[in-house]
């Protein structure tokens, strides 16, 4: 399992949950279970997610492992100079 | 992604070393081609018609009399950009921003365009264009704007992120939040207790270069643009929206940069100039002005923060809690959210909270300036840690020490660290002898930290080895500040051969694949790791060249210093074949060889650093000299030490310009009164001291060869160590930048009459 | 409207342009002579990227008509290397990495060459009040002033 945290713009989509637990091993599982739970999380997930795992922050790569135990954050996607 | 970015520590021969640039000639001599330096046949000259109102309802537009006048061959208004956004709020905003629709929401917004066979024809068309304005209440200030009575921007416009949703509509855009623990009870826990409230004014990215484009539809669907830009890739695709285009028909070749800084990652006027071509049926020439660029190409956010940091007497912080409200322009967009996400980035915090209000303005629409967000957040907290270390009686780098994050400390936004280069950087702060420097009578010294993310992205990268064995490497993010050097350093690198046989250039839109934008300090970072990938690529070919030409096993050619090497022991007497060799024997071998990669630079390391600023205030006028400046950085790795340097020194100066002169001017009718470098005062060779710069080298695990991006960070720190200066300088806490004289002088009169 | 017929030196030849009477020299380099290194930064003679020598003098070429330049002598960037010999100043400028986007960096070196035919040692203050008129917003302006100093070091004779 791993433990994700959404950012508060998130919160509402996700039936006001701000931790969740999510059995998945790559990013693009994690994001595709959470949009099966909570279909209104598809339109931000389409371009405005990054995810942070352990730390690390990955925009838009889907097939990036997610080892057990992690922790994750869904940041949106910020805007660099 | 099979390629793989782990950080291995190895010895590097080129990586490191200062080259000459490869565009160093072209651009010594004049012949380096920038947006305006391109021209096609039969091009027509644009010029932008502009809202002289900060507020306003366009009641009627008309162009009969432009179109009439003899050598005008277009005139467009928004009828011309049919809304095909279809539900993207940001793409609109980027449509309503090119060209008002129904409003004008800023000084400067533009409402007609012409295309003219020359500039004085144009001139005079834009003067026959009648608008008719309904004139509107209008604000520019961000705490104004949130005022219960202020003028709405915006009828439809709710705020997002407040439960329960609020029932009437105002000038904030969202509400965000991050944070963790309680800092309550934090403050409770809590010896000192530093509050206050600091305001930044807006600024902008003062690249010398105006926007600049050459665009040419034609009438079977294509279209090509010669343009200016940090994302050629970036401005196909939004242009291609906004007008219907088909993607890959609209070739867009991007010029050489004249500096950006996040100003150029946004179309401004290159749809207008697609759009006239479009109608007129010739190559349309668009160069905006210095004044249009100041009053209509995006800069930086106002702001208004508040902080409240608490801490024991020892100096550990126990809490801390910030308010930000950033402008964003007329659209409402994540630039608070940036902000609090920054704000106590650099500490180990127990309990902390930010709060970020997004707040719309009559101003124009705000764009990315280096690090977006973060020097202004940085500003407040920063100052407030100086205060608190004043109130505590602590030296101010040794406050900072013990609070700063280090790996494994959990981020003020959210995450918790890899390795990181916060610490090391304050430590090399409290060494320096600079911190140690005797000042004189009028002097003041300030320190700050700062932060970035920086970020990776799609990237992708070919890299050709010529008959002769030479390279060129194709690369699609646009050089701004000497990319080709350290890219054809990390290719000469992984290949094994000399910096001066490796060609770098930057692909067109037709001619690679696509690219994120040269922006969150990217560049270097997210192409050096595809051409590190398609150098990988290219040499699994080469060992199976080798093979070949050995008649071996391509298991038996290794690959060692630039060279094919047959391994084991019946290989003995084989010389090694070098990519010369190789490459002269490719038409036999199996024709051209090559390394391409497609990817996803993900993984940037964020980035730290740590300024040292020395003032003298003059306290008669109220002028401040910069007299000593100290950047300290971590590079992860630094690729061309002299192009990180200059990342540094160029950082820091826009820092000292924003913290000491620059800003927005408005008059009460909502006019920017200062749209031109005369006025609007950036840092001239007089002003400045030179800047010391240390890069430290704390290996992102993310990257071969441990880079982290370098661009952004040096903007960062120095707002609040030059206003920290000046405070220590005149024994006044200074609150808002840009301490421009006239606010030293008011601080110091307030304190004469105590 | 009547062009102005003009003759003038650039970089050591015989010139000869029309242009309107309204013509900066900026936009005769530009537009109707293909000298496109001098730069309009500003056209407000504020930024010094359109930076050129008129008679010796550094001037902006943005705030200097067209027809003003009649029977004049005027160097721009395209001149100021020998054949392919690069002036001193050039060369220093790649060396020291006192260039990055380069837009600047025609003005600056038009600025430094005047400046260095009136002072051959000057002091790091001169060097920085030379060149006050020629913004830059890469550099923060150190590589730009060492790249200078080495120059004028290399021109008089001294090894660096």
């Amino acid at each position: 399992m791993v433990d994700v945290t959404l950012w508060a713009g998130l919160v509402p989509l996700a039936d006001s949950q701000k931790h969740l637990s999510v059995q998945a091993s790559t990013i693009r599982e994690l994001l595709r279970k959470l949009q099966d739970r909570y279909p209104g999380l598809e339109g931000p997930f389409k371009n405005e997610v990054a995810v942070a795992v352990n730390g690390t922050i990955y925009r838009n790569d889907w097939s990036q492992e997610i080892p057990d135990g992690a922790e994750v954050f869904l940041m949106r996607r910020l805007a660099g100079g | 992604m099979s390629f793989d970015a782990t950080y291995k520590e190895k010895k590097l021969k080129s990586v490191g070393t200062r080259p000459l640039r490869p565009d160093g000639v072209d651009k010594v001599t004049g012949r380096a081609r920038y947006g305006a330096d391109f021209n096609m046949p039969g091009q027509l000259v644009a010029r932008v018609l502009r809202s002289p109102h900060a507020h306003a309802r366009i009641m009627r537009i008309d162009v009969s009399r432009a179109v009439a006048l003899k050598g005008v061959k277009a005139v467009i208004t928004a009828a011309d950009l049919p809304d095909l956004t279809n539900g993207n709020a940001a793409l609109y905003a980027i449509l309503d921003n090119c060209m008002a629709r129904t409003k004008a929401f800023y000084d400067g917004h533009a409402v007609a365009a012409v295309a003219a066979i020359d500039a004085k024809v144009a001139r005079e068309a834009l003067k026959l264009i009648e608008v008719e304005y309904d004139v509107l209440p209008h604000v520019v200030d961000v705490d104004a704007a949130m005022a219960p009575d202020a003028p709405l921007l915006d009828e439809n416009l709710f705020t997002q992120g407040i439960d329960p949703a609020p029932t009437t509509p105002s000038n904030v855009g969202n509400r965000s939040e991050f944070g963790h623990g309680d800092v309550e009870s934090g403050f409770a826990k809590a010896d000192v207790i530093v509050e206050r409230s600091y305001k930044t004014e807006q600024t902008h990215q003062g690249y010398i270069e105006p926007h600049a484009c050459v665009a040419s539809c034609n009438v079977d669907g294509t279209a090509e643009m010669w343009v200016c830009t940090q994302g050629h890739f970036v401005y196909r695709q939004t242009c291609a929206d906004l007008l219907g285009l088909e993607v890959s028909k609209l070739r867009v070749t991007s010029s050489e940069i004249g500096g950006g800084f996040g100003g150029k990652t946004h179309v401004w006027a290159e749809p207008l100039a697609l759009a006239l071509s479009r109608k007129a049926g010739r190559p349309v020439k668009l160069v905006m002005s210095r004044e249009e660029v100041f009053r209509a190409s995006g800069p930086t956010s106002q702001t208004s923060i508040d902080v409240k940091i608490g801490a024991t007497k020892d100096g550990k912080i126990t809490a801390a809690l910030a308010t930000l409200r950033y402008s964003s322009g007329p659209y409402a967009d994540s630039w608070a959210e940036t902000g609090a996400m920054t704000s106590f980035a650099c500490y180990d915090l127990e309990n902390v909270k930010t709060v970020g209000f997004e707040v719309i303005v009559n101003r124009p629409k705000v764009a990315a300036y280096r690090a977006p967000s973060a020097p202004m957040a940085a500003f407040a907290v920063e100052s407030a840690i100086d205060e608190l270390a004043h109130k505590i009686g602590m030296d101010s780098v040794e406050l900072r020490i013990k609070n700063a994050a280090s790996e494994g400390s959990r981020s003020s936004y959210g995450p918790i660290y890899g390795p990181i280069g916060i610490g090391p950087t304050l430590e090399a702060a409290r060494t320096h002898p600079h911190m140690s420097a005797p000042l004189g009578k009028n002097q003041g010294r300030g320190m700050a930290c700062g932060f970035w993310f920086n970020f990776g992205g799609q990237t992708c990268t070919d890299l050709n080895i010529s008959a002769d064995g030479t390279v060129t490497l194709a690369v699609g993010t646009v050089d701004v500040g000497g990319s080709r050097a350290s890219l054809s350093l990390i290719a000469a690198e992984e290949l094994g051969i000399s910096y001066d046989d490796v060609k770098a250039v930057i692909a067109d839109t037709s001619t690679l694949g696509y690219n994120d934008m040269t922006d969150g300090s990217r560049g270097t970072f997210s192409s050096s790791m595809a051409t590190i990938s398609a150098a990988r690529n290219a040499i699994v070919t080469m060992r199976e060249r080798a093979a070949l030409m050995w008649d071996i096993p391509v298991e038996d050619v290794a690959w060692e210093e630039g060279h094919a090497k047959a391994v084991g022991a019946s290989y003995d007497n084989r010389a090694p074949l070098s990519v010369k060799d190789i490459a002269a024997e490719a038409g036999n071998t199996g024709g051209p060889i090559a390394g391409h990669s497609e990817l996803v630079a993900d993984g940037a390391g964020v980035s730290f650093g740590t300024h040292i600023c020395d003032v003298e205030v003059d306290p008669e006028t109220g002028a401040t000299r910069v007299i000593r400046y100290t950047v300290i950085q971590d590079a992860g790795k630094a690729v061309h030490p002299a192009y990180v340097e200059g990342q540094y020194q160029g950082g820091a100066a826009q820092g000292i310009g924003w913290a000491l002169n620059e800003e927005y001017v408005y008059g009460a009718d909502g006019r920017l009164q200062n749209p031109g470098f005369l006025d609007y005062r950036i840092p001239v060779c007089s002003d400045l001291p030179m800047i010391d710069t240390q890069i430290l080298e704390i290996p992102n695990p993310n990257h071969p060869y441990g880079v982290r991006g370098v661009g952004e960070t040096s903007i960062v720190p120095p707002l609040a160590a030059v206003a920290n200066a000046v405070s220590d300088a005149v024994g006044v806490r200074m609150v808002h930048v840009p301490v421009s004289p006239p606010r030293i002088l008011a601080a110091l009169n307030a304190k004469a009459k105590g | 409207m009547t062009s102005i017929a003009v003759s003038t030196t650039i970089n050591g030849d015989d010139v000869e342009f029309l242009c309107r009477a309204d013509e900066t020299l900026l936009d005769v380099l530009r537009n109707r002579l293909g000298l496109m290194g001098a730069k309009e930064g500003c056209g407000t003679g504020d930024c010094g990227a359109c930076s050129t020598i008129m008679d010796g003098r550094v001037v902006c070429s943005c705030l200097v008509l067209g027809a003003e330049t009649e029977g004049r002598e005027i160097e721009t960037i395209e001149g100021m290397a020998n054949g392919s010999d690069l002036h001193p100043l050039q060369s220093k400028f790649i060396e020291h990495a006192a260039l990055q986007c380069g837009v600047c960096t025609p003005g600056f070196l038009m600025a430094a060459k005047a400046l260095l035919a009136a002072h051959p040692d000057p002091t790091e203050k001169e060097i920085r009040f030379w060149l006050a008129g020629n913004l830059c917003r890469c550099t923060g302006y150190d590589k730009i002033v060492r790249a200078v100093q080495d120059a004028a070091a290399e021109m008089r004779g001294e090894g660096t």
